[in-house]
């Protein structure tokens, strides 16, 4: 569904620059990867910035919300620091976590209110559920956000958790980024609705499901997901179409994926769509540009940063594991 | 001043009285507000808290388990409770990858202030999925805190303890103690996290052990001690924070140990106590710990076969003279 709300240069232009500091940094947790600068696995979410953005943009600053295994975007799209998340993905003591949870576990209490990515497929869709339980209980007026992909939608605790939320009214909006890959499966191969969200209709909930490559069009879809659920009318789901450029981790060649894929993710993506419309409204060549090298600056500053601060201390290994009594719980 | 209380009556007192000192505190899971739990430790409290407070969740135990994770994430302190901690299966992922692992996963950044309390133990002829002993399981795990009271007294003062403290605990309830009537003080109380208990002092052996074994242990004690042999009793109480120190100062001074619990014993908790009496105490021991367990089997039905597979008192006699050679 094509956008009708008029949008102001300066939203759409922000909305730009918040999608290539997503791409950017993306491009550069891949290159310090493949540069053997990073440990473990990353989990990359280009191609699904349009949709980010525009979640993002509806997400008022009180809420919560939870992320995934493929989560960096939903940092930058939220605002997050992309110096303390790179270094984070580095494994330094300057990261969000200290270097304890890695790019799966990326978290931010005191000014995302990120609850956490997580490494297990459907694991946030309880955790949102309960910190929607808890706006309950206290009364607030905060919605909390789960984020997730397709794959997790087949997991037990996407049925149990939204159930218990449509019943209970709880504040929650879940926001399913379908980039049609688990991994390597197709999600068609293995789930019998053509539309995921969908299936909220089974347990009473609205939904919708959007063009996850057109910003305005998820801004939109979630704007009034939002409201929905902040008014006390209780859950609501709202699926992007998204593509997922890379295969599942940096460096899986995907090739299990049709060549078609890629040509369409690439004859639909969301920063070039976005930045014709720019063009048209009169923006210039020159302008998108600067904001490219603007992100890129930007990122190359936050590589600069991970890779300069130190690593924990090996001392701090044993840290964090108990609010009290930590020395005795973890001595034996 | 006392009062006499069955365990289920003192766990109800202690979550009474959290829930009114503590308005973030609430309850969820099975039957716990309508019916007022089936061990009856909740009943009244849907009437006096509502249902923001006391919540009856669906058959889901994954589910509520991991919005209890949540929910504590947000600054709340639930308790909620799974029917039998044999359901702990179904709900592993948030009880063991999320609320242990939150605070390190984040740096630090969350902690989760929850109480899962589960009932545990043989003897209720429940057969295979009902009547497990699982501290081996909840102790593995990094970042959980367990309990495992074995009287009423102990019961109310630790789990105000547990509500209290900042992260997650586990509280495995022995479903045979639920219905037995004790002395408890008057006053309230709390009992610290990690505190040994010497139920019976003696010279001799010591036998360390918790929950429903503690009293089959004593009743060992007296049969024992007709033929001389003083044993001294060692309630952990709690099983993570270990209190060490209790065990080094009664193992120095008996020389000789078993370990008593319900697990299956490959793979036990009791097993990794004797592991760690063995490498750090080894001087002090005049024969080879003990270990006095289930049978690696799964437990019975038949009356005739589950009292077959757990400790009983003359188990524990039969041990005792065993390691002490008598």
């Amino acid at each position: 569904m094509a956008s009708k709300k008029k949008y102001s240069k300066e939203m759409l232009l922000n909305f730009y620059r918040t999608m290539n500091r997503m791409r950017s940094f993306e491009e550069r947790a891949a290159e310090c990867f493949t540069k053997g600068m990073l440990a473990g696995n990353i989990h990359l979410s280009i191609g699904q910035e349009a949709a980010e953005a525009g979640a993002f943009a509806a997400i008022q600053e009180k809420d919560f919300f939870t992320s995934t295994h493929r989560g960096h975007g939903h940092v930058i799209a939220r605002g997050g620091d992309a110096k303390r998340a790179m270094a984070e993905l580095f494994g330094k003591k300057t990261g969000y976590c200290k270097g304890k949870g890695g790019s799966m576990h990326i978290a931010d209490m005191a000014k995302m209110n990120h609850l956490g990515a997580n490494g297990i497929v459907g694991a946030g869709q309880a955790i949102s559920a309960g910190s929607a339980l808890a706006s309950k209980i206290l009364g607030d007026d905060i919605v909390t956000v789960g984020c997730f992909g397709d794959g997790s939608t087949n997991e037990g605790t996407f049925h149990e958790s939204l159930n218990m939320a449509a019943t209970w009214k709880l504040p929650m909006v879940w926001f399913i980024e379908n980039n049609c890959y688990g991994v390597s499966t197709e999600i068609h191969r293995v789930t019998n609705t053509p539309d995921i969200a969908t299936r909220a209709a089974a347990y009473d909930v609205p939904f919708a499901v959007v063009d996850g490559t057109d910003v305005c069009a998820v801004y939109e879809a979630m704007l009034k997901a939002m409201e929905h659920a902040r008014s006390g009318k209780g859950p609501y789901v709202v699926e992007a179409k998204v593509y997922r450029y890379q295969g599942h981790y940096c460096g899986d060649p995907a090739v299990y994926r049709p060549a078609s894929y890629m040509e369409d993710a690439l004859a639909n993506d969301g920063i070039e769509k976005l930045g014709k419309k720019l063009l048209d409204m009169g923006v210039t060549e020159a302008e998108l540009e600067q904001i490219k090298k603007e992100a890129y600056d930007e990122m190359m500053e936050a590589v600069k940063f991970a890779d300069e601060s130190p690593y924990p201390d090996p001392s701090e290994v044993t840290e964090d594991m108990y609010t009290t009594d930590n020395e005795r719980c973890v001595a034996r | 001043m006392s009062k006499k209380l069955t365990v289920s009556k003192a766990i109800r007192e202690a979550l009474h009285e959290e829930m009114v000192r503590d308005d973030k505190v609430f309850i969820m899971g099975e039957d716990m507000a309508v019916m007022g739990n089936v061990f009856a430790i909740t009943t009244g409290f849907l009437e006096e808290f509502g249902p923001n407070r006391v919540i009856d969740t669906p058959i889901s135990e994954e589910g509520f388990c991991g919005m209890a994770v949540g929910a504590a994430m947000r600054g709340l302190r639930p308790v909620i409770e799974l029917m039998y901690n044999d359901f702990a299966t179904v709900a592993a992922d948030p009880i063991l990858n999320q609320a242990a692992k939150m605070r390190y996963m984040t740096g630090g950044q969350a902690s989760i202030p929850m109480v899962l309390r589960a009932p545990m133990g043989s003897g209720r002829r429940n057969a295979g999925q009902h009547s497990q002993s699982l501290e081996n399981f909840f102790c593995h795990f990094p970042g959980l805190k367990v309990i495992a009271p074995s009287s009423a007294a102990d019961a109310y003062g630790l789990i105000k303890s547990a509500i209290r403290d900042d992260d997650p605990v586990i509280s495995l309830e022995h479903k045979l103690l639920y219905a037995k009537k004790e002395e408890i003080p008057d006053e309230e109380y709390l009992i610290p996290l990690g505190v040994a208990d010497v139920k019976r002092e003696g010279k001799d052996l010591t036998i360390i052990t918790w929950s429903r074994e503690v009293n089959f242990s004593l009743e060992a004690a007296a049969e024992l001690a007709k033929e001389g042999i003083d044993v001294e009793v060692l309630d952990l109480r709690t099983l993570v924070p270990l209190d060490w120190d209790a065990i080094v100062k009664s193992v120095s001074k008996t020389h000789n140990v078993i370990i008593v619990s319900e697990e299956v014993k490959r793979g036990s908790y009791a097993g990794e106590l004797s592991a760690q009496i063995a490498e750090e105490l080894f001087d002090e021991l005049d024969a080879p710990v003990e270990r006095v367990c289930g049978l690696n089997i799964v437990s019975p039905f038949s009356p005739v076969l589950e009292d077959e597979n757990f400790p009983h008192p003359k188990d524990i006699v039969k041990a005792v003279k065993r390691v002490l050679n008598k």
